[in-house]
């Protein structure tokens, strides 16, 4: 294993580490996501939305469950000044990559759960093509995850940042939303997996921009 | 490999808020030497840390270390180490496992006998489980030394190193000066003066102009 990738590893695991610990994301995440949905039931009633309308529901409760929690990644190394110990122990390239498999992990966790809350307790919610709503799920976490790591690093050091990083997350995350949301209407009205095709490339597009885009300023965001 | 690190500032300046906080700084550190950065509050000692370390970028000037004769151009920080009063800890983690992290981090392979070693020297062994949260803010400042000290740094530098520690501390880490100015190169910023004639070198921001 390369010194730099047991690097980001090492931030992976401290993250983890420091969340099991503290509970900070994991339990911002939950709240949100268990809120929403109960909301959502109590505003449904017994009544059955369709397709498109309950796609897009599902897809609102992970971005706001995501803005909830995925800065705090950033936010917490401004809060307790440990950037800078960061900083001085290796490259902005490794703490990039180390906060995006952390917040990878949590968005595919934040997915699991609500998809899993959403699919039981939300009626008419039914995925007919499970092949194009699993891709639509895996590239969206990503793509989330992704602008999510980005966008936290930015506004970790604003004093705002509780407001700013959803208002700044909606307008970069708004082409990957309607992507996923689409793609998850084509897959609750059972569409064939060449259908969605281009949703999927679309998708990929926005991860790959995203990342490289994030790879080359990181390190004029995260030093002074 | 640190018989021939030298470290050299060329002309820095810097600016906060349209204000000169020092410019013109010019000075080269080479192995065993030990360099003193001195001067009233505000005039700018922590500053010039931060840019040695890579932590800060200069108005103007530049910074450079050189190991073997050869330029360390990425890995400038990780020849660091560090002890100064902005420079945290991961508080909810005990000091052995900061000391950990101090060597995964950077890409090295956490060497158990070395952690031992260095909680010892900095009088931690009792209380290495514990979180840094229940530590005494003397108990935090030795673990910055063990963090400091984990990947033996070819530049140590210390900015207030004496703070918050008592006499034992204090033996502590005027035996960590004296261990690093026998291999390799050691800056403190501090604007304690009692033992002015043990460094090398001095930098003393009282002089430097602000305009």
């Amino acid at each position: 294993m390369t010194a730099w990738l047991r690097s980001v590893i090492s931030i992976y695991r401290k993250d983890w580490h420091s969340e099991l610990r503290t509970r900070y994301a994991i339990s911002a995440l939950l709240m949100f996501v268990v809120t929403t949905i109960s909301i959502i039931l109590f505003s449904l009633g017994s009544e059955e939305a369709p397709p498109d309308v309950l796609s897009g529901m599902l897809w609102v409760v992970v971005f706001f469950g995501a803005m909830s929690g995925l800065s705090r990644t950033f936010v917490t190394e401004e809060e307790r000044g440990t950037s800078m110990t960061l900083q001085l122990l290796t490259s902005p390239g490794a703490i990039y990559f180390g906060k995006l498999l952390f917040n990878l992990v949590l968005v595919f966790g934040l997915n699991a759960v609500t998809i899993s809350l959403y699919a039981i307790v939300i009626n008419g919610f039914v995925i007919r093509t499970m092949s194009i709503f699993l891709v639509a799920v895996v590239l969206g976490s990503v793509g989330f995850a992704a602008a999510a790591t980005i966008i936290a690093a930015i506004i970790a050091r604003a004093s705002t940042k509780g407001t700013l990083y959803p208002v700044l997350s909606f307008p970069i995350l708004l082409p990957l939303l309607l992507t996923v949301i689409n793609a998850t209407r084509l897959a609750s009205e059972g569409a064939f997996f060449s259908e969605a095709v281009g949703e999927f490339q679309l998708l990929i597009s926005y991860i790959v921009v995203v990342v490289t885009a994030s790879t080359m300023v990181f390190e004029y965001v995260w030093k002074d | 490999m640190t018989d021939t690190v030298l470290l050299t500032a060329s002309d820095l300046s810097k600016v906060f808020n349209r204000r000169m906080i020092f410019r013109g700084i010019s000075f080269t550190v080479s192995a065993r030497e030990t360099l003193l950065i001195t001067g009233r509050n505000g005039s700018g000692k922590s500053t010039i840390v931060k840019m040695l370390a890579g932590l800060l970028t200069p108005t103007v000037g530049t910074v450079t270390l050189a190991l073997g004769g050869r330029a360390e151009g990425e890995r400038h920080a990780m020849n660091f180490g560090l002890v100064s009063p902005y420079l945290q800890m991961y508080d909810e983690f005990s000091a052995e496992e900061n000391i950990r992290f101090a060597f995964s981090i950077r890409g090295l392979k956490p060497d158990e006998d070395r952690i031992a070693g260095l909680l010892a020297l900095v009088g931690l062994g009792a209380r290495k489980q514990d979180p840094v949260r229940t530590y005494s803010s003397g108990m935090k400042q030795r673990v910055k030394y063990a963090f400091a000290l984990a990947h033996r740094p070819p530049v140590l530098m210390l900015d207030e190193p004496m703070a918050n520690l008592d006499s034992d501390g204090t033996t502590m880490v005027q035996g960590v000066m004296a261990d690093q100015q026998t291999r390799g190169i050691l800056v403190v910023a501090t604007n304690d003066l009692g033992d002015v004639e043990r460094y090398d070198k001095q930098v003393n921001l009282n002089d430097v102009p602000r305009s």
